[in-house]
């Protein structure tokens, strides 16, 4: 479910973080549901337990997940969710991208009625 | 788990070993690296009690290891040429590895029988390189050791062999807080399999540290500068490599990644990004600074 990738300049840890953050925000991984035990995961991606262990308890301090002591990992429910520093880093990239934009020339109405048209579509 | 403090050795004159010390703690994946005749055969070898040290103190388990019997039952060691007696099959091995290590577990042999699907009634000399070491994991991971100490482990494996006996390491390890040492050059599967990375070179270790701090130490960045800009590399400390392509400086810089990329920026310059390191490149990095880099000649 998570691919590991060795050009990625990202520690694995945070690979695996970020790949699980994006599985709950694409709604693969729904409210509630068990998440892969660190077990799994390790063999699975061939990494280290203690890697897994450490991305998970960091999901777990930024509200994406919760732990039940002997049961195991679950995605938390949306509401819960706030981590303002992936926010700050995705205003960084929409901005390099919004400028490249305005420099191929678009014009800022196109690219507003874009953003409100995704809104329409994952509604 | 593993605790070596201060050890010399000298092999006639030559010292190999000159008051190293590490620590390797329960339940990670320790990886030795270095260059060729660095110590880290030698340093294997006094980890599992064969060597004695001449001065300094190598405690595994909690306890001195040299000629300890109690000891080395729990610590397996799978050395590049793994030993076995002449005419033995996989079987009658099995059955002396039994004798020797009380915790042999029969059921842990039944089971990985079918994981490398050799018939244990060959004669393991007669199977070829890859197999033989099919064969020494499966011993050994049937010993249920506390501590596995690995020398070039997945040498002769092929793709399919080299993620199972990892997949198998690591389940031990989530399990049941294996202790594993591994010394292997092939650099990129380390990086996944190690939390600790330990660096040798000339008989000591220079740099132990978790993986994700070695790897978050050190960072490359591009650069290029607007006219004049660039006179702030002088300034800077840590700078272990620097080159120019173009109007791009290329910059391996050690250090807070943060800080030095807000100095960078201080310079107002026209690009800047910063590019993680792998294991290889860290390892190339460091040891070139201390002098042991590739020669450009070519003949």
């Amino acid at each position: 479910m998570i691919q590991i990738n060795h050009k990625d300049s990202r520690s694995l840890h945070i690979q695996i973080e970020d790949g699980i953050k994006d599985l709950i925000i694409n709604k693969v991984l729904a409210e509630n549901q068990q998440l892969p035990s660190v077990r799994e995961l390790s063999i699975e991606l061939t990494v280290n337990p203690n890697t897994v262990q450490r991305a998970y308890r960091e999901l777990e301090q930024s509200g994406f997940i919760y732990s039940i002591r002997g049961k195991g990992n679950f995605v938390s429910p949306v509401q819960d969710v706030a981590d303002e520093k992936k926010i700050s880093e995705l205003y960084d990239s929409f901005e390099s991208v919004v400028k490249s934009l305005f420099f191929l020339g678009e014009d800022e109405e196109k690219i507003i009625s874009f953003i409100k048209n995704i809104k329409e579509e994952s509604k | 788990m593993i605790k070596v403090s201060d050890v010399t050795k000298h092999f006639d004159k030559f010292e190999v070993l000159s008051s190293l010390s590490m620590h390797v703690r329960k339940g990670t994946v320790y990886g030795l690296i270095g260059p060729n005749g660095a110590g880290k055969t030698t340093l294997i070898n006094h980890i599992n009690g064969v060597l004695k040290p001449e001065s300094g103190k190598i405690n595994v388990c909690g306890e001195n290891v040299y000629e300890n019997e109690d000891v080395k039952k729990k610590v397996l060691n799978i050395a590049d040429d793994w030993f076995y007696f002449g005419g033995y099959t996989i079987k009658q091995m099995a059955s002396f590895y039994k004798d020797m290590y009380p915790d042999f577990s029969k059921e842990r042999y039944e089971n990985l029988k079918q994981v490398f699907c050799l018939d244990e009634k060959r004669q393991i000399r007669k199977l070829s390189k890859g197999q033989k070491k099919q064969v020494a994991f499966w011993l050994c991971l049937s010993c249920m050791p506390d501590v596995l100490i690995l020398d070039e482990p997945l040498d002769g494996l092929d793709p399919v062999m080299r993620k199972q006996v990892l997949n198998l390491v690591i389940a031990d390890v989530a399990d049941r807080e294996l202790t594993v040492l591994v010394s292997s050059h092939n650099l990129r599967e380390l990086e996944d399999i190690c939390d600790w990375v330990g660096i040798i070179h000339q008989g000591k270790i220079i740099i132990e540290k978790p993986l994700d701090d070695i790897k978050g130490d050190i960072c490359k960045y591009q650069v290029s500068f607007k006219e004049g800009g660039e006179k702030i590399i002088e300034s800077m400390s840590g700078v272990l490599h620097s080159s120019k392509t173009g109007s791009v400086y290329n910059l391996i810089i050690k250090g807070n990644p943060d800080y030095i990329y807000d100095t960078l920026k201080s310079a107002e310059p026209v690009l800047l990004e910063r590019i993680g390191l792998t294991l290889e490149e860290v390892f190339i990095y460091e040891l070139g600074g201390l002098g042991y880099d590739f020669k450009n000649i070519i003949f």
